[in-house]
C-alpha cells in the first residue's frame, strides 16, 4: 500500500524558510503570494492490504519519527 | 568522574568533549558507539558531543536521538544521573524529549560561527558549581539550527522554574540584543525539571585552555568533576 505523509511547521511557528522562498517569489514579480510555508513530503509503502492498520501504523510513524509534534503537524494519505 | 560521551555517526565534538572532561577530573572518559545498549558501568555523567550526526537528515537530533543507546541515557538521566548535551547534543536532547521545547533553525538562515557572551542564570547547579550567579562567560557558537522554541506554557514553566541554564548576552551582561539565532527569551541553554539535564547551543568544550582562546568553558567541566566526585 502506497502511502504519502506530509509534515509542516504548526502555524504557530514562524517559518524563516517560508519568508525566505516568499521574498524570492515577491522578487520574480509574483506580487500576490504569501503565507509561504515550507514543508517535507515522504512517500512510503507498507505492506499489507489492511488500511486501518496502515493508517494506524503511519500515525504512529509521523508520533515517533518522521514529524517533531512539538512543533509540526503531519497528515496522512494512502493512495487508492 | 567516570563520563561516557557517546559516539553517533557524525559527530564531531567527542573528543574535545572528552579532553575537557579528563582535564577537568584527571580521569579519561569512555567513548562509547551510539550502537550500545548499556552504558560502562559506574558512569556518573553522559555527554553527548556537538557534530552533525547522521548528517542533521530528516532533523538536527532526530535520528541520533531514536538510536539504542538512548534508552540506556534515558534510564541514567531518570535515575537522576547526570546528561550533558552540546550543541548536536542538545538537539538530540529535545528530540529524544528529555528536554522540553525544539530547536529550529536560526531565523536569519544562517550557520553562525562565533564568539559569544553568555549569561550564567543560575550558579549552584551541579553544571555551575564553578561561576557564580550572573556571571558573564565567552565561548564560541556554531551552529545552523539554534533557535530554541517552547510553546507559551512550556515557556512559562522553564522560566517560572528557573530553568533556564545560560543566556546569549553582549559583554556588560545584557540580554536582549546579542542572540545569534533568534532563540526565544536568548535561552542558550536549559536543564531538565530535577536540574540534572542540561542542554546548550554554545561550546564550552572548546574554552578550557588559554592556547586556544579562553578558558571560560573548564567551569562547566571543573563543577561536573566536583558533583560527580
Amino acid at each position: 500500500m502506497k502511502a504519502r505523509v506530509t509534515v509542516t511547521l504548526k502555524t504557530s511557528v514562524l517559518d524563516p524558510q517560508g519568508k525566505a522562498i516568499e521574498g524570492s517569489l515577491k522578487s520574480l514579480g509574483f506580487d500576490g503570494v504569501s503565507n509561504v510555508r515550507q514543508g517535507k513530503v515522504f512517500d512510503l509503502e507498507v505492506a499489507g492490504d489492511d488500511r486501518a492498520k496502515a493508517e494506524a501504523d503511519i500515525k504512529a510513524m509521523c508520533e515517533k519519527l518522521l514529524a517533531n509534534t512539538v512543533i509540526e503537524s503531519y497528515r496522512v494519505e494512502i493512495a487508492g | 568522574m567516570k563520563a561516557s560521551v557517546i559516539l553517533f555517526p557524525g559527530s564531531n565534538r567527542e573528543r574535545d568533549a572528552a579532553r575537557a572532561l579528563k582535564h577537568a577530573s584527571g580521569q579519561d572518559a569512555s567513548i562509547v558507539w551510539h550502537g550500545e545498549t548499556s552504558l560502562p558501568a559506574g558512569t556518573d555523567v553522559v555527554v553527548l558531543p556537538g557534530g552533525f550526526s547522521y548528517g542533521d537528515y530528516l532533523r538536527c537530533g532526530a535520528i541520533a536521538a531514536r538510536s539504542p543507546v538512548m534508552d540506556a541515557v534515558r534510564a541514567h538521566a531518570e535515575r537522576g544521573g547526570l546528561v550533558l548535551g552540546i550543541c548536536n547534543g542538545f538537539q538530540i536532547l529535545v528530540e529524544s524529549g528529555l528536554l522540553p521545547g525544539a530547536l529550529l533553525r536560526n531565523n536569519h538562515l544562517k550557520f553562525v560561527c562565533r564568539m559569544q557572551h553568555l549569561k550564567v542564570e543560575r550558579a549552584g547547579t551541579p553544571f555551575t558549581n564553578g561561576y557564580t550567579d550572573g556571571q558573564v562567560i565567552e565561548v564560541a557558537v556554531a551552529h545552523g539550527d539554534g533557535n530554541y522554541l517552547a510553546d507559551v506554557e512550556t515557556l512559562e514553566r522553564i522560566e517560572g522554574d528557573g530553568r533556564v541554564a545560560f543566556r546569549y548576552c553582549d559583554a556588560e551582561g545584557n540580554v536582549g540584543q546579542a542572540s545569534p539565532n533568534g532563540s526565544v527569551n536568548c535561552i542558550a541553554g536549559i536543564y531538565s525539571e530535577r536540574f540534572n539535564v542540561l542542554g546548550l547551543m554554545p561550546h564550552p568544550e572548546n574554552f578550557i585552555d588559554p592556547l586556544v582562546g579562553g578558558t571560560d568553558g573548564a567551569g562547566l567541566f571543573a563543577s561536573l568533576a566536583k558533583a560527580a566526585a
